[in-house]
């Protein structure tokens, strides 16, 4: 039988507020245990919450970038359960009227093979506000008598996050993936998440259901709980549609239940069964007003967004003649999109392929070196446009490019033309110079210009190759080819 | 009257007594006559006669910097519902009878500013649930007009301790009827302002849409006085509302010709005891004499206020007191295995039976399949009542009627069966469904010499002129100058 896969992501983006959804606290990461929970963050008896414009504002944002409705008038939740990490007994959230619903995001899907990219569209659901939980520490906390305890850091307590929910409109773990990265590069680039995944700014639940193709229906879903990066949400959907199909062809049944994911194993195991789910108990917070949104307020933010990923990649195409591939690459991220415009202008519209080469080839590869991090980026958009305009008049050619690049990469100078002078790389363009060089290389390589006459075209690249390196690279490539077939059939 | 708040004000101010010497002579009060009445649960000498200190160096006009108003050095207690930085707050609980705040509420800071030294904290009902101060894990508070006899709940305490002249006021709360019907109780004067007048920040929650903060004194022009420092806006309670600070004072001379009281005649009623209906009457004849007209109105809906309140605020108590878990603070359980156990047993141990009854009604109108028939329709209800009162209100300028069924009960009488406790609140409740300001004054006596009180219900932001009608009321009235058959209380003491 044949199965087809569906998939829903719920997300928890952390927006990048100072303080707290709730509180004055600050949101800063990695501060020691309970020193940012201030009296309402550890919910002491009387105190109460304000909210934060800062955290609505950010969420309007990012409901104008994906085109959806907002609710003038949206209204906080309490979601009631007990938890150590929980200091209220209930958390703060959005049921009924979220702050955001229905908009969509179109993702360019990873090619299938043929080369062109395939598009498709992913309807949001809806998105609200919530608080986050604290953390419990279950490691390096003993007893007097040597018993293990748990400890409760409440510094993430009333983090703002914005969840975003997607329809099942997902098809395979690679597309859930694609909408991730997209859905990731959104907020990062309209500014309202760090999206920094290592310290859970965008987290993701995956949930996955099989259904035989063509049926109606849906199948019964699992729900994987806090992926927090995009190679372990690819890794636990292919192992959850491949144990989900597996349990159905074996005449078991599928039992909704929410599960975990262990890198480790590379499995998912379940966490609880819908027999354990709680029943929160929600109701509209008493202690927050509903939260109306002025058509001012939003105009404003509105006018405030910049050119979204997709506007942009529509623009490289048109106007800068781009492939589409260039222009998603281009556009993965706010940082690639503003390195490769502030490149292109210093460089010049007409070097515009010399820097999307530069931007989506060399550039990455450094950074992956360095795990991707733009922050350890060395080299600035005027210093990779020097060494292009170069390229460009003929100064130097590709390949010694590439070593000025590595240099710069290195803080070894502080422009093209410095490094050129200082290491002296100038391209050699005197054909006298390179003739002498072509004589010298002939008479040593007496073999090879025998088999080329003979008819072997291979010998004059490996003729061509040893006057590069007898240059030391710095030969007019175009004129080295050039001299060396004259020279060849004047032989 | 010798004690009220106006007359301390005036020593004070005229250099006759210090803010020291007021606090000694309450401070003796209390130690002499609480073990009687139990009306407070903490007092703390040093700290009351510090802040005295500071507030008659503040009079002295010596090297402190905030000039001293009219009320600083006149001590005033507290309700132990409001957090206060140093002092024990309990709530009236197990759960919190180690809790020492380490913060002040807006109003304790407000009376701080003012200069009020802080006698003490009050007791009350567990977490301001009951009519009778009987739920108090700290004993029951005792009527001063007859010991075997409830104060009335849940502000109780600072009933009892202003009846018995054991503070010139004190501050109070009340979610259905937590302030008047204990004043009605005790033969003093209580005010309940708008939703959102005061602001609830540090006012440990019971059902968070209906608690408003309110003053208790012995007359309304005290009242005033008490408001004008409580009120004002606070942007740590998003509910508290903005707008300019008003003099609640202002109209206290106003004649009341013109006043136009609606009577309700759902208040009127059987289930009124004789000499209740007889002291509101003459209370009305009374006001008639001084210039009201009255117009009979119909509150059709009240009737379901009961019914709805204890839908409405056991779901927000239930979670409200879901913070009461025992890991950060307050009682936790000596023993236990494991989480749940912990919490099972602290919960358990450290609520008293009214707290764990309303969470149960609570959690249950709140869950799945349950919700739409409890909360929703009660809901519903509360704007039908709400709209009730915006109805009455295009025909009267205040609504009158009796502030509780019956005069204080016996202590135990009630405890058996919760229904007939919950409708000692009958006639106060819909005031605060409705959100709108109410108050409790005295205007008699029953056979028992038992203080009879009546309720005037304003509109939204009416205080002012409640506290003028209220105000003109005893100035041609003596009932709320009779002190209770305490020693020391018929003398002239200052």
């Amino acid at each position: 039988m044949q199965w087809e896969t569906v998939i829903g992501l719920e997300v928890h983006t952390q927006l990048s507020t100072q303080t707290k959804i709730f509180s004055g606290a600050s949101t800063a990461f990695g501060a020691a245990p309970n020193t940012q929970a201030c009296a309402v963050d550890i919910a002491l008896p009387g105190v109460l919450p304000v909210l934060n414009r800062g955290a609505v504002e950010r969420a309007i944002r990012f409901g104008l970038a994906i085109g959806a409705k907002l609710n003038r008038n949206n209204v906080f939740d309490r979601k009631n359960y007990f938890y150590p990490d929980l200091p209220k007994g209930y958390q703060i959230s959005q049921l009924a009227l979220p702050i955001v619903e229905a908009g969509e995001l179109t993702v360019l899907l990873p090619s299938t093979g043929s080369g062109t990219a395939e598009e498709k569209t992913i309807r949001i659901t809806r998105a609200h506000l919530e608080e986050d939980a604290g953390k419990s520490l279950h490691e390096d906390f003993h007893g007097e008598d040597g018993r293990p305890l748990t400890g409760i850091d409440l510094n993430r307590a009333g983090t703002p996050l914005l969840e975003i929910v997607s329809e099942p409109d997902l098809r395979s773990a690679k597309e859930a993936v694609a909408y991730a990265r997209a859905l990731h590069t959104l907020v990062t680039w309209i500014g309202i998440c760090d999206g920094n995944m290592q310290e859970g700014s965008f987290r993701v639940d995956a949930n996955v259901s099989v259904r035989p193709l063509g049926q109606k229906e849906y199948g019964t879903r699992r729900e994987i709980k806090n992926l927090n990066s995009f190679k372990f949400l690819e890794q636990a959907i292919n192992y959850e549609v491949r144990w989900q199909i597996e349990q159905i062809e074996d005449g078991h049944r599928i039992v909704q239940a929410t599960v975990l994911f262990d890198p480790d194993t590379g499995e998912t195991r379940m966490m609880r069964s819908k027999e354990d789910a709680h029943d929160y108990r929600y109701f509209p917070d008493p202690d927050l007003l509903p939260v109306k949104l002025d058509e001012d307020w939003i105009a404003q933010i509105r006018a405030g967004l910049p050119e979204l990923p997709r506007q942009k990649q529509a623009r490289y195409v048109s106007e800068l003649g781009l492939s589409a591939y260039d222009a998603s690459v281009l556009t993965s991220s706010k940082w690639t999109a503003d390195y490769f415009e502030a490149m292109l202008s210093s460089a010049g519209i007409a070097q515009v392929k010399a820097c999307a080469n530069w931007v989506t080839g060399g550039l990455a590869a450094y950074l992956n070196q360095m795990d991707s991090s733009p922050d350890l980026c060395t080299v600035t958009p005027q210093q990779a446009a020097s060494v292009v305009k170069r390229v460009a008049d003929g100064t130097i050619n590709g390949k010694i490019a590439k070593e000025i690049f590595d240099a710069l990469w290195k803080g070894e100078g502080a422009d093209a033309d410095q490094i050129i002078e200082a290491r002296g790389l100038k391209q050699v363009s005197d054909s006298g110079a390179i003739v002498a060089i072509i004589e010298e290389v002939m008479a040593a390589n007496a073999k090879s210009v025998e088999e080329f006459r003979a008819g072997k075209e291979k010998a004059f690249n490996a003729l061509v190759g040893q006057v590069m390196k007898a240059s030391k690279g710095k030969a007019n490539p175009a004129q080295v080819n050039e001299l060396l077939k004259n020279k060849l059939g004047a032989g | 009257m010798t004690d009220t708040i106006k007359h301390l004000s005036a020593l004070l101010v005229a250099g006759k007594a210090s803010s020291v010497e007021l606090c000694q002579d309450y401070l003796g009060r209390i130690a002499r006559l609480n073990p009687q009445l139990n009306a407070f649960v903490s007092v703390d000498p040093d700290r009351t006669l510090a802040e005295a200190q500071a507030a008659d160096a503040r009079r002295a006009g010596g090297n402190v910097g905030i000039p001293a108003g009219p009320l600083t050095g006149v001590p005033i207690a507290h309700k132990d519902i409001f957090c206060a930085e140093g002092w024990l707050t309990t709530c009236g609980s197990k759960m919190l009878s180690n809790f020492v705040s380490p913060y002040d509420a807006h109003v304790i800071e407000q009376f701080k500013l003012a200069g009020m030294p802080a006698l003490g904290k009050t007791n009350m009902d567990e977490f301001a649930m009951g009519s009778s101060n009987e739920t108090s894990y700290f004993g029951p508070v005792k009527n001063p007009w007859d010991t075997s006899r409830v104060p009335g709940g849940s502000s109780g305490g600072s009933a009892a301790a202003v009846a018995g002249r054991l503070c010139p006021g004190a501050t109070g709360t009340d979610t259905g009827g937590s302030i008047r019907q204990p004043a009605a109780f005790t033969g003093i004067t209580g005010l309940k302002p708008t939703y959102g007048v005061v602001s609830r920040y540090g006012m440990i929650a019971f059902a968070s849409s209906l608690d408003q903060a309110g003053p208790m004194a012995q007359t309304a022009e005290d009242c005033a006085c008490l408001l004008n420092i409580m009120a004002g806006h606070d942007p740590r309670d998003s509910t508290s509302l903005e707008r300019d600070k008003e003099d609640y004072a202002r109209d206290l001379s106003l004649p009341l010709a013109g006043l136009k009281v609606g009577l309700p005649r759902e208040f009127f009623g059987a289930g009124l005891t004789g000499d209740t209906a007889r002291a509101v009457e003459a209370a009305i004849a009374q006001l008639q004499k001084q210039g009201a007209q009255i117009v009979e109105i119909g509150l059709p809906n009240s009737k379901l206020s009961v019914a709805a309140y204890y839908v409405l605020a056991p779901a927000e108590a239930s979670s409200n007191l879901s913070r009461f878990d025992g890991v950060r603070y307050g009682y936790r359980t000596p023993e236990y295995g494991n989480l749940a156990e912990m919490y099972e047993k602290t919960r358990a141990e450290g609520f008293g039976p009214e707290v764990k009854r309303r969470i149960m009604i609570g959690a249950y109108v709140l869950s799945h399949g349950y919700y739409d028939a409890y909360y929703l329709q009660a809901q519903k209800l509360r704007r039908l009542i709400a709209q009730d009162f915006v109805e009455a209100f295009k025909v009267c300028d205040l609504i009158l009627g009796p502030t509780a069924p019956t005069t204080a009960f016996k202590l135990g009488e009630k405890t058996a069966d919760p229904v007939e406790m919950y409708l000692s609140d009958i006639y106060t409740i819909a005031v605060n469904l409705a959100g709108l300001p109410g108050m409790s004054l005295p205007c008699g006596f029953d056979a028992q010499g038992l203080p009879i009180g009546m309720q005037l219900i304003g509109n939204y932001f009416a205080e002012a002129r409640m506290l003028n009608v209220a105000h003109q009321y005893q100035l041609a009235t003596d009932w709320h100058t009779r002190a209770p058959p305490l020693p020391e209380t018929s003398g002239v003491r200052w």
